[in-house]
């Protein structure tokens, strides 16, 4: 089980109290959020670019204290992450307003 | 009795205001979609609960609501906007090529004859249409393909397609403009398009008369008069007669002809609405009164209203989809301000009331007149 925390914006539009539970096999950062957006399809678009499936710009990945933002898709999640003791964070970049 | 409902859409969020026909006493209902930009929420003419509301936001992009239920309720539909085949380049500001991307939808505009098929003017600039109730999108790829799209060039607000007019007495006949390419019409359903920009003046590109490239604020038309256009340009009222096809500055004695709204009153043609702003650098009404100006002669010939609006110390702005009018025995009119508040006329313009002050930043307005 591999938890995620979104930013409040994306829990409302998937209609997520808390934390988001996902039981999946995924080890990588881009499995990890193909099988989110197969939970919640409405976060298609939202946190990756519907064709390129490029991070969007305003977002970022964090896990373990560590920024993935910029890693490629394939990158290993931490074992913290993938073992559920650790949680893979979504977030919204400080941008103001 | 009639009732009135005005959709808002602001920077934080979609507002309901709902009144009865008397239109004194107002019920709010929002935010909705709290936080999110709402540049556009329309109601459906064939099913008035039928809402669609763009939401967009700069992190993580964009989303359409739709409601079934007048607004109460929303579910997400569908987010999937992509050009039809390779997009090209349009002019950036410096005149140099830029890629086209999509970036927001700045108007939804619902069918007249069908409560499932809606029309989303994008930015950068593009007209998809969707048939299902906004769950899937196709672009109509003949206006970028005009072949003038390496041409057009973004205004401040960027390269948007924001405004849709659809023609009640000729179901193949669409208008569309752009900021800041200028008006484009098909008569084939949306298959082939050509520019209606003759007689439109423009100082900031490099032939003022150009076939494109003009900054068109909005267009307005009354459904009984469809070959009869208004538009507010970036600067310049101007009136077209035939479909666009010529265009005749109508700003007579306006104290500016800058300016972002426009709009026609609901049972008299020739009345046409604009709210005056200084100038393209300063983007609030000039000597801080906030003034409708009204022409009942089709232009040229100008009033301010002023009763009940602020005529001191005013420094908001009108964006270019925030006024509405009703479509009661007497004519309502509505506009919201950058300021947050939503100013509202029960008669046509000569008393005004602010239904609310203090909203976020009003983006859009919208009035449907329900039974």
């Amino acid at each position: 089980m591999i938890r995620v925390i979104l930013p409040a914006h994306l829990r409302t539009l998937g209609g997520v109290a808390g934390e988001v539970k996902l039981e999946t096999g995924a080890t990588t950062v881009g499995t990890l959020l193909d099988a989110l957006e197969d939970r919640y399809p409405v976060l298609q678009g939202a946190i990756r670019e519907h064709v390129t499936q490029q991070r969007r710009p305003y977002v970022r990945y964090f896990a373990c204290e560590k920024d993935l933002s910029h890693e490629p898709p394939d990158t290993p999640l931490p074992s913290a992450v993938v073992s559920g003791a650790e949680p893979f964070l979504i977030v919204g970049a400080i941008a103001g307003g | 009795m009639n009732k009135v409902r005005v959709l808002v859409g602001t920077k934080k969020g979609a507002f309901i205001l709902s009144s009865d026909g008397k239109r004194e006493r107002w019920d709010v209902s929002g935010p909705h979609f709290a936080g999110w930009e709402i540049y556009h929420l329309k109601g459906s003419p064939v099913d008035p609960n039928r809402l669609y509301a763009s939401q967009s936001s700069g992190w993580f992009g964009q989303q359409i609501q739709r409601s079934k239920d007048g607004g109460q309720t929303w579910e997400p539909a569908g987010n999937k906007f992509v050009y039809d085949g390779v997009p090209g380049t349009h002019q950036w500001y410096d005149g140099t090529p830029h890629p086209w991307e999509f970036k927001r939808v700045w108007h939804l505009e619902p069918s007249l004859s069908d409560a499932e098929t809606v029309y989303a003017g994008v930015e950068d600039a593009a007209l998809f249409r969707s048939t299902d109730g906004a769950q899937t999108w196709e672009e109509l790829p003949g206006l970028r393909g005009h072949g003038s799209g390496p041409h057009w060039q973004p205004g401040a607000g960027g390269m948007c397609l924001h405004t849709v007019i659809l023609d009640p007495s000729d179901p193949k006949r669409m208008y569309i403009a752009i900021s800041a390419a200028g008006a484009f019409r098909t008569d084939d359903a949306g298959e082939t398009w050509r520019p209606i920009n003759h007689g439109l003046h423009s100082q900031h590109i490099p032939d003022p008369d150009a076939e494109v490239g003009h900054c068109v604020h909005h267009v307005a038309m009354h459904p009984s008069r469809p070959g009869v256009l208004f538009m507010q340009k970036h600067w310049d009222v101007m009136r077209s007669d035939n479909a666009g096809d010529l265009w005749r500055e109508v700003s007579g004695n306006l104290p500016t002809d800058f300016g972002f709204v426009i709009d026609v009153h609901a049972h008299e043609p020739e009345t046409v609405y604009v709210v005056p702003i200084k100038s393209d650098s300063e983007h609030f009404p000039p000597d801080g009164k906030l003034r409708v100006y009204r022409s009942r002669t089709g232009g040229n010939e100008w009033e301010a209203l002023t009763r009940g609006l602020p005529q001191k110390d005013c420094y908001v702005n009108v964006l270019r989809d925030a006024m509405a009018v009703d479509s009661l025995d007497q004519c309502g009119v509505y506009f919201g301000t950058t300021g947050g508040q939503v100013y509202a006329s029960a008669d046509a313009g000569d008393n005004w009331a602010a239904i609310v002050h203090d909203l976020p930043a009003v983006l859009s307005v919208e009035v449907q007149t329900l039974p």
